[in-house]
């Protein structure tokens, strides 16, 4: 019997820190093992005992890249739980907010993370070098969605305008106004992206993933929906945890999920959100996808770069939608009182669904609080990939083997800041 | 029009990575320089080097050195480079891969130095420490003085080689 170990200390270009060891037996993949070492982070904990008006500052803490996506998830639970309703441009606002983070996450994805896989780099800097105007046009839109962060949320990293409710201030009709001629121009420049990515030479494979996002009936979701699966499931947030379990596994320090029916890993993130939901983007939107030679189901995960781009042209299309129909709200938020009660949401990071869910005590105390990030969910799934993928890799030399493999990790922009961080990659070849 | 500089870098409530934002507060009233404070954050770093003709950087380091020792590098053309960890994520992206996307993208200033100063402690919520004081204060002069210097010669940048 021969056998390799494959081991990459440290994984790059993905958030956080952690490693990666793939066992190779007579030339097939034995396992592929996420080794997670970042310590715990204790949110959870954190929240217990604090006013429920703080967990959207808090949940923010989580994740430098996507706040936004924790604190709607935090400001949508507590209000599942305090029975208020926030509609109307309060509601539009909370969409304009995750356009904007969606589109500097995952414009800094696909340029400085991603594409240099692609085009033969080390790392983003490298690439710029030789490539400056793809670089500075990547970073020109990511700028847009900075802006976008920056207005709506207050400043363009950990948002302070956010509270239960709706905002602390909404902006002035005249202030979003400004703002849409750039996000017009960053629109044709995103156009410009999808069209250049797509034609990068992708692996060609084909992977049967349970794709797992939120469906809205009348738009691509971030805030709102309910939790579908490419294999039926229909759900309410509320019974997430009736269906999904966390799990802990030695190896890593971040939860692992699965769905309880069937004991399967599943996938959330953009190639579930596009298969579950493309029929509701916007028109330009979709004339993108098909332009780019996106198919209705996208299951080759190498090829989730064109995604990115494909969603972060339809936040541009939706930050316009917004911004041209903005009526300045009455009151900056509705008021709240404080109960007792159980609150649960699930919204989409750019990575990826991820679920809260609160008790709290009658004065609004945080009694218990469970936060469930995309990654968590994702790390099993992108395990499967590298057990299936990688085998068709193993004549390569060790370098590119490699190299492959944290790439085969990078398809899914793995946050494990959020889950808790990333790479060390082993390949034991024996 | 592309500005003169003073990029403080750091954030004031984790300890001594405040000595950066320190020597800002020192030098608001002193020098005639464009002020600007950042967490670390690289796009906001990018963002200020590419508006600026002249930049002085400061931040805080960790290099083994004793706490509050101020090290000056002369990042400008044919300056030094600060070493890259290619292998940096979003949330590793800090200040020597934003000098050097800078570069790479053509958008450094010309003249740039930037000044270290070495760090003890970094807990959350901690104050300054005495070392990082006195190391800021340091940096806050030398940069004055070279100010001055600058002042008093005719054409020539205000950094000069130290």
């Amino acid at each position: 019997m021969t056998s390799r170990t494959i081991s990459v200390g440290a994984l790059a270009r993905v958030e956080g820190e952690g490693g990666l060891e793939i066992v190779l037996r007579d030339g097939e993949v034995k396992s592929a093992a996420l080794n997670i070492f970042e310590p715990p982070r204790f949110f959870e904990a954190l929240m217990r005992g604090r006013a429920f008006t703080e967990a959207p500052d808090i949940a923010a803490r989580i994740c430098g890249i996507c706040p936004v996506a924790y604190q709607m998830s935090a400001v949508h639970a507590m209000e599942d739980a305090l029975g208020v309703a926030v509609t109307g441009p309060l509601r539009d606002l909370r969409r304009l907010l995750y356009c904007g983070e969606w589109i500097e996450s995952h414009m800094l994805h696909v340029h400085m993370l991603h594409m240099p896989d692609f085009l033969g780099y080390a790392g983003g800097v490298d690439m710029a070098r030789d490539h400056g105007d793809i670089v500075r046009r990547g970073l020109a839109i990511k700028k847009v969605g900075n802006e976008i962060m920056t207005l709506v949320g207050g400043r363009e990293i950990h948002p302070i305008n956010v509270r239960v409710g709706g905002f602390y201030r909404a902006p002035r009709k005249r202030e979003l106004r400004t703002l849409a001629e750039r996000v017009e121009r960053a629109l044709e420049q995103a156009l410009q992206v999808a069209r250049f990515v797509a034609g990068f030479d992708f692996p060609d494979c084909a992977r049967d993933y349970v794709f797992v996002s939120l469906r809205h009936p009348d738009e691509y979701p971030f805030n709102e929906g309910r939790i579908v699966s490419s294999r039926g499931l229909d759900i309410a947030a509320r019974d997430f945890e009736t269906h999904f379990e966390e799990f802990h596994v030695q190896r890593s320090t971040a939860l692992h999920a699965r769905m309880r029916l069937c004991d399967e890993p599943y996938l959330v993130g953009p190639l579930a959100r596009y298969a579950l939901n493309a029929d509701v983007l916007s028109p330009l939107a979709k004339e993108a996808a098909r332009e780019a030679g996106l198919e209705a189901v996208c299951v080759n995960p190498y090829r989730s770069i064109i995604v990115r781009a494909v969603e972060t042209i339809y936040a541009l299309d939706e930050a316009l939608r917004i911004i041209a129909r903005y009526e300045e709200p009455d009151a900056s938020c509705v008021a709240i009182e404080p109960r007792a009660g159980v609150g649960h949401a699930a919204t989409e990071a750019p990575r990826g669904m991820l679920y809260h869910r609160y008790r709290l005590e009658a004065d609004g105390t945080i009694a218990e609080a469970i936060i469930t990030p995309p990654t968590s969910q994702n790390q099993a799934m992108i395990e499967e990939d590298l057990k299936r993928l990688t085998g068709a890799f193993l004549h390569l030399p060790e370098d590119e083997l490699r190299h492959r493999c944290e790439q085969t990790v990078r398809n899914h922009d793995p946050c494990i800041s959020c889950s808790t961080h990333f790479l060390r990659l082993e390949i034991d070849r024996g | 029009m592309r500005r003169r500089i003073l990029l403080c870098v750091g954030n004031p409530d984790r300890g001594d990575d405040g000595a950066g934002p320190r020597v800002g507060a020192l030098l608001r009233e002193a020098a005639a320089l464009d002020i600007v404070e950042c967490r670390g954050d690289a796009s906001a770093i990018l963002a200020a080097l590419e508006e600026a003709a002249e930049a002085v950087i400061v931040d805080a380091a960790i290099s083994g050195a004793p706490a509050g020792t101020v090290r000056r590098f002369d990042l400008g053309d044919e300056g030094e480079l600060l070493p890259i960890d290619s292998g940096w994520s979003s949330h590793g992206f800090g200040l020597a891969e934003a000098i050097g996307l800078a570069r790479a993208l053509g958008a450094f200033p010309p003249v740039c130095v930037l000044f270290t100063i070495e760090g003890e402690s970094f807990a959350p919520g901690a104050p300054l420490s005495a070392a990082a004081q006195a190391g800021a204060a340091a940096a806050a002069e030398r940069i004055l003085a070279e100010f001055a210097a600058k002042e008093r010669s005719d054409g020539a940048s205000f950094f000069t080689a130290g």
